[in-house]
């Protein structure tokens, strides 16, 4: 577990040292993320012990995401008094989003496993 | 000798430890109701331990900062927890025999919908011009969308809380609009929830199915590389129209 968190990390801070050197606007993690997924494309197979520890960290994902939304409650005001402008779109573009990506996924996969 | 409760107390109001215990607490209880009502997706764990620890810092009279001083040990690990998508992501890709171009005709037109529709509603809806260019960007993960609001004149402070409030909305009702739609393949599922709500999104579709967290793993990632790319783009030729 320590050998695959180290990977993990050393993944995110050489994404970190790439974003800052050549100022990209993708965040370091994301460029770790595709570090590693290159890193693991390129072998023939995952690391077992950096697929189970990937695994436990993944498992608790919605964990991590605890205090930004503590922090967004916090800094509410800064929807002032357009919330119902902002809400109604957010709601709305998520639902049409959810729908347009999804129904289009199912149609295309059943077309292509219908050809086969 | 009689206890100091008010050294205790001011102990306890300041100390990390405090904030890191309250906030694994609040979403296990959070994680617990969840669990207890069968799993209902409006019952998001997220959001319950949000209310629980907000209404708890509300009574106990302490500031967010204070508590991100213990919570930021919990915020960290999303780093390492983002390098770690790309495990699922390359056990899919390794097994995936074709169908890339669905994929890609997926992504294309779920990232414009995403913008595009968030745009149209809020500029419907009156917002201001500044509001409209906030919200483009809310489906991609926190720090992308702050970059693209800065880029095109949004506010990054306002993109940062409604990429929050997406992602509790697509993980709450993401489920039931799927249902409704009849869109039963967890591929398709997954990936539609990656899309409409970033890592939260995803987060609840790793723990319902393997193959739809690894397809909304490899829809985050790739929405956040095309928003980044395509609404500057847009906005460059809006401009210059």
């Amino acid at each position: 577990m320590l050998v695959a968190l180290t990977q993990l990390l050393f993944c995110q801070l050489a994404g970190e040292v790439i974003a800052r050197a050549f100022d990209l606007a993708v965040p370091g993690p994301v460029i770790g993320m595709g570090l590693l997924l290159a890193i693991l494309l390129y072998r023939s197979n995952v690391p077992e012990q950096l697929d189970s520890t990937a695994t436990g960290i993944l498992s608790h994902l919605s964990l991590l995401f605890v205090p930004a939304g503590v922090g967004v409650v916090a800094h509410l005001g800064v929807l002032g008094n357009e919330w119902q402008a902002i809400l109604g779109s957010l709601v709305g573009s998520t639902i049409a989003t959810v729908l347009v990506t999804g129904w289009i996924l199912q149609k295309m996969h059943r077309r292509h496993r219908d050809a086969t | 000798m009689q206890p100091d409760f008010e050294q205790v107390w001011v102990y306890l109001a300041a100390s990390p430890l405090t904030a890191l215990t309250v906030t694994l607490m609040a979403y296990l209880a959070g994680d617990w109701i969840y669990q207890k009502s069968g799993r209902m997706p409006v019952l998001n764990p997220v959001l319950i331990a949000v209310s629980l620890i907000t209404v708890g810092l509300t009574l106990a009279d302490i500031d967010y900062w204070t508590y991100f001083e213990g919570a930021q040990f919990v915020h960290f690990l999303l780093g390492p927890a983002t390098v770690s998508l790309a495990v699922p992501v390359a056990k899919l890709l390794k097994t995936m025999r074709g169908g890339f171009g669905s994929l890609l005709t997926a992504l294309a037109c779920g990232s414009a919908t995403a913008a595009g529709s968030a745009v149209l509603i809020a500029d419907l809806m009156n917002a201001s011009t500044q509001t409209v260019l906030s919200l483009a960007p809310k489906s991609v993960t926190t720090p992308i969308a702050m970059g693209i609001s800065e880029r095109i004149g949004g506010l990054p402070s306002l993109t940062a809380v409604c990429v929050i409030m997406t992602g509790v909305i697509g993980a709450m009702i993401g489920p039931y609009v799927l249902n409704a739609a009849r869109i039963t393949s967890w591929d398709a599922r997954g990936f539609a929830m990656g899309m409409a709500a970033h890592g939260i999104g995803t987060a609840r579709a790793i723990q319902i199915n393997k193959d739809a967290g690894a397809f909304a793993s490899l829809a985050v990632g790739l929405n956040g590389l095309a928003t980044a790319t395509l609404i500057p783009i847009f906005w460059w030729i809006w401009q210059s129209w």
